[in-house]
């Protein structure tokens, strides 16, 4: 028998070493499963992990990447505050619609006038829609002691259908021939928000999601109110001696993480999707969630493992294309690198060693 | 800059590199919107790309991607399809439209066909099937079997697409029995096999004894086989297995004709941009085996069949009114197509409310 | 507008059967939430166990031993969820979503091949006489044993809980894992035992879709039942027989708003589509003044430190 022992303090060692193995034993097993689909394994790897970066076309996919890392890192670094001082705001998906809808709303009013400050009050429409739909869970937690998982979660599904009625109804474009959509943003200069330089892929999100990590680095490192959040999730009872006071500390890190996943759909909407559709959330609000745990909630490595799950998100889509890999396939490989690096995340807090004497 | 020029002169190199390839292999690449395996909508699309590989065996090479999500997802799959030196794209739902335009404004070398839209270019054109043809075959077998006078009738969104074939589907069934009331349920989602199974269950049980469906499972037809004496129609493909009852007869989506037609267009470099529709007559729009029914109605079926296919008879003839009484088309007058593109009406006598 | 067309007997009974695969799943979900667990997984288990179920009775002829293969299809997966946050500690959350995005990865490369194919019937349970009678007759004996069997399941839950000495350690676990621990129970293994049971529950929900309410299979077909679940055993606020109660709410509002729909009734669609989420915070707001109702350990992970 083995048993498990908490180490005093997480080894640095493992802390840096999981992620590779758990990216080795995907490829085994990932291997294993394209093997068995009848496709060569190594060609099959090698596109997922390395044509996005050094391929043929790595010009048009690098930038690619940052387009897909950037709504993840985005919500991801405001949702790993909360999830640092233990509140669980897993309605992300339901506060990056709520930003969209916000921040594209506040762009329609305005059309067809062009002026500066346009997208700016749109920015400003998205955060708030998104940090508003996050204060219904956070408000009802202070007040009511009511669970946020459960809240936040279900607001996903009110944001969903208010997102249909939205394409369907108040935003449709009335020249798009009576089909479901708003207008096309990225045909509103004023609205639209474009590649900072042309061809890389930057837009406003992606900066903004850079921001936010060094925002939230210096946050938690230098700044009192990171302190709080660290000691709130790891010693609770030590926080409230030390003053903390945890419904300020929840309305902050659930309007921060709401604000940022509103952001987030703001730049996706008036950037790379271009227009408020029914099914315009594609889930990066849940995607972010497993991409906060596997930066192990720490801004760099939130940074880091976003833009992993954005190379196999395009590594997959060009195996899709280029071997006939079925969509589901990819899937199951990226669920199984989750499995490992959720799995092997074990030997940073914890020795394993065999058992020595019976257990009392 | 200096990157947009990259991606341009790139972007040059493969059109140039697909053009010497494409003496010996063209590259023809699919977008879907749902899986392969969905039974019916892209299913079909992906056996017009399986026809592809057929016809011309040796010659192309086909590539697709399924389940690909509307907005900046699809882009990027139009665009590395392109980059990946694909002569010929086929998009296959309304929701690429923009991305589609965008990604054809960077490959100039590049044919692309969107499905379903309005919007083109010279390197873009668009194709639709006239469903509706169909749906008055349909609407015909409906108006004769039905004892209960009532249809159902389940619809995705309250789109210019479907409204179309309701009215369709009304008019042709009126014609024939003239006390035809319609029960439409809007289900809001295109696959949803659980709602829409549920969908036809309600309209049964409040009295409907025929079933049509405008989304895309199979669902309402196994929902109606459980239920017994009750009719349905396979939509999209044949949805064969519901053989010879419920499903009587099917309105099949055979994309493989035209797609044959403009890979061939390719391949000669005769190839050019348009909008092209195509209904029963040039076979895009097929009719399924009519099965299970009384020799006169088959006939009858038949007969409106062919006349649609020979131009003789046009589902949209006047005089028909708007629902609100107001004259729409006057005796002699047919539909035009850029009506029908954006129809948001029920024609007279169907009740209810297009939700908006 | 025509509400006269309306039959309320069919009605409720087309009611029961949206609702089944609710319930099964939602009753799953309450045992493992009971003991102190948090799977958001419940959509991947039931994917998983539509294609199980839908697989096995195709090749077998059998659908029972389809919904037999559900549930052990359903278990199987819950089983990685089990290694995941029970050996190797981690985050649950995280863990739930990775399940069902492998869960529905999994379904759709399991099901290439069974697109299009009916799967063979489950006879209704016909009673002479009782399934006969007017209005009582279809509403409560007309129905697949499957139906029954769920009812049945939450009977059981109830029961456990209420009465017997593993509902009570399986809620000890639930409320302090420290506690427990403390006194003996092996935390792991109980909650372990819940995790599978869910598993197989909400595979049973995943197969009664493509074996029994559609029938047919189609990759994606649970279509967020799985979600709703979870929303499900909070408004029940964690008492078996509010998740049935529940579920023919669930269930029936989409019912409901289809049958008006077929009726004629000009109804927003939308805004009744999210009144069930509206209720369940409703219900988690009325509920906070009873602190009693969730599992206090829940979502929490345990290590046995000694």
């Amino acid at each position: 028998m083995i048993v498990l022992e908490k180490r005093p303090q997480p080894s640095r060692f493992w802390s840096y070493a999981t992620p590779v193995a758990a990216v080795l034993a995907t490829m085994v097993f990932g291997g294993l499963l394209f093997a068995a689909l009848g496709k060569n394994p190594a060609v099959a790897i090698g596109t997922i992990f390395w044509d996005p970066l050094f391929g043929e076309f790595a010009f048009y996919y690098r930038p690619q990447i940052l387009v897909k890392g950037a709504p993840l890192v985005l919500i991801a670094i405001g949702l790993s505050l909360g999830f640092r001082a233990g509140i669980w705001n897993i309605g992300a998906e339901g506060q990056y619609i709520m930003g969209a809808i916000a921040g594209a709303g506040v762009g329609l009013a305005f059309y067809p006038l062009e002026a500066w400050y346009i997208f700016p009050l749109m920015v400003l429409g998205g955060a708030l829609g998104g940090w508003a739909w996050a204060m219904i869970p956070a408000v009802l937690k202070v007040r009511f002691g009511t669970n946020e998982i459960l809240v936040s979660l279900m607001l996903v599904y009110v944001a969903e259908q208010l997102l249909a009625s939205m394409s369907l109804g108040l935003m449709r474009n009335p020249e798009g021939h009576g089909f479901p959509g708003s207008r096309n943003l990225q045909q509103y200069e004023s609205a639209h928000n474009g590649e900072l330089i042309a061809g890389s892929g930057m837009h406003w999100g992606v900066a903004a999601a850079f921001i936010a990590v060094i925002f939230a680095y210096v946050l938690l490192n230098r700044h009192m109110l990171g302190f709080h959040i660290r000691l709130t999730g790891e010693a609770p009872r030590a926080a409230r001696f030390a003053g903390v006071r945890p419904s300020r500390l929840i309305l902050f890190c659930l309007g921060v993480s709401g604000a940022l996943a509103g952001l987030a759909g703001l730049f996706e909407v008036a950037g790379p999707a271009g227009q408020i559709t029914i099914d315009f959330n594609i889930g990066y609000g849940f995607t972010a969630i497993i991409v906060a745990f596997l930066g192990r909630l720490h801004p760099v490595g939130i940074l880091l493992a976003g833009g992993l799950m954005a190379l196999t998100y395009i590594g997959g889509e060009i195996a899709q294309g280029n071997l006939g890999l079925p969509a589901a396939a990819i899937q199951v490989f990226q669920g199984m690198l989750l499995f490992f690096l959720l799995a092997l995340d074990i030997l940073t807090n914890y020795r394993i060693r065999p058992r020595k004497s019976e257990v009392a | 800059m200096k990157l947009t020029t990259l991606l341009t002169s790139a972007a040059m190199v493969l059109g140039l590199a697909s053009g010497a390839m494409a003496q010996d292999k063209t590259k023809v690449g699919f977008i879907y919107v749902g899986p392969i395996g969905d039974g019916g909508y892209t299913y079909q699309h992906d056996q017009g790309r399986l026809a592809v590989e057929k016809h011309f065996g040796d010659k192309v090479e086909t590539v697709y991607q399924e389940s690909v999500p509307e907005g900046a997802d699809a882009e990027r799959a139009i665009t590395q399809m392109a980059l990946n030196g694909a002569d010929l794209i086929f998009t296959t739902s309304f929701g690429f439209m923009d991305p589609t335009v965008a990604v054809a404004k960077k490959f100039p070398n590049v044919k692309f066909e969107h499905a379903t839209g309005f919007k083109r270019a010279d390197n873009l054109a668009t194709y639709s099937a006239r469903f509706y043809e169909g749906r008055t075959v349909m609407g015909t077998i409906a108006g004769r079997m039905t004892k209960t006078n009532k249809i159902g009738y389940i619809g995705a969104y309250p789109i210019p697409e479907v409204i179309r074939g309701i009215n369709a589907t009304y008019l042709a069934a009126k014609k024939v029995n003239p006390d035809v009331e319609f029960n439409i349920i809007w289900a809001y989602t295109w696959f949803d096999p659980a709602k829409e199974a549920d969908a036809a269950k309600a309209l049964l049980e409040q009295g409907a004894d025929v079933i049509l469906q405008h989304t895309d499972s199979t669902a309402p037809s196994a929902a109606a086989e459980k239920a017994g004496n009750v009719i349905t129609f396979g939509q999209a493909s044949d949805m064969a297995e519901y053989k010879p009852r419920p499903r009587v007869s099917s309105i099949i989506d055979n994309w493989a004709p035209y797609y044959i037609e403009r890979v061939q267009k390719v391949m000669d470099g005769t190839w050019e941009s348009g909008d092209y529709w195509g209904g029963i007559g040039s076979g895009m729009v097929e009719i399924g085996e009519i099965t299970g029914l009384p020799e006169d109605v088959t006939k009858e079926a038949e007969a409106i069949r062919d006349q649609i296919a020979s131009g003789a008879l046009h589902p949209f003839a006047g005089p028909i009114n708007k629902q609100d009484g107001t004259p729409w088309l006057a005796e002699g007058e047919t539909a035009s197509d850029a009506d029908l593109l954006s129809m948001n009406f029920y024609v007279e006598g169907i009740k209810g409310e297009v939700p908006q | 507008m025509d509400l006269s067309a309306i039959n309320p007997v069919l009605l409720i009974a087309s009611l029961m059967v949206a609702a089944t695969p609710l319930l099964l799943a939602g009753i799953g979900e309450l045992v493992v939430e009971k003991s102190g667990v948090l799977n958001l997984g419940v959509e991947g288990m039931m994917i998983t166990g539509a294609i199980s179920g839908f697989a096995i009775a195709v090749e077998t002829g059998s659908p029972w031993l389809g919904f037999l293969a559900a549930a052990a299809g359903g278990a199987l997966l819950s089983l990685l969820f089990v290694l995941l946050t029970q050996v190797a500690l981690a985050n649950q959350v995280a863990s739930g979503l990775a399940l069902t995005l492998f869960g529905l990865g999994l379904s759709a490369l399991m099901g290439q091949g069974y697109v299009g194919i009916k799967p063979p019937q489950i006879g209704r349970l016909d009673i002479p006489v009782l399934s006969d009678m007017p209005v009582i007759g279809p509403i409560l004996f007309g129905h697949d044993p499957i139906l029954y069997l769920g009812i049945a399941i939450v009977a059981g839950v109830w029961a456990l809980l209420k009465y017997t000495r593993a509902g009570l350690i399986l809620r000890a676990v639930g409320e302090s894992h420290d506690a427990a621990h403390a006194l003996g129970y092996k935390v792991v293994r109980i909650r372990t035992l819940s995790i599978l049971f869910g598993g197989a529950c909400a595979g049973l929900g995943g197969a009664y879709i493509s074996l029994v309410r559609v029938p047919q299979w189609t990759e994606g077909m649970t279509a967020g039942v799985g979600w709703i679940a979870l929303a499900l055993v909070v408004f029940a606020s964690w008492k078996p027989w509010r998740v049935m109660l529940g579920a023919y709410l669930f269930g029936g509002i989409t019912v409901l708003q289809l049958n008006l729909q077929a009726a004629g009734v000009a109804i927003p669609v939308e805004y009744l589509a999210m009144s069930p989420y509206l209720i369940t915070i409703l219900v988690l707001v009325i509920l906070s003044k009873d602190k009693s109702s969730a599992p206090a350990s829940l979502g929490r992970i345990f290590h046995a430190s000694r």
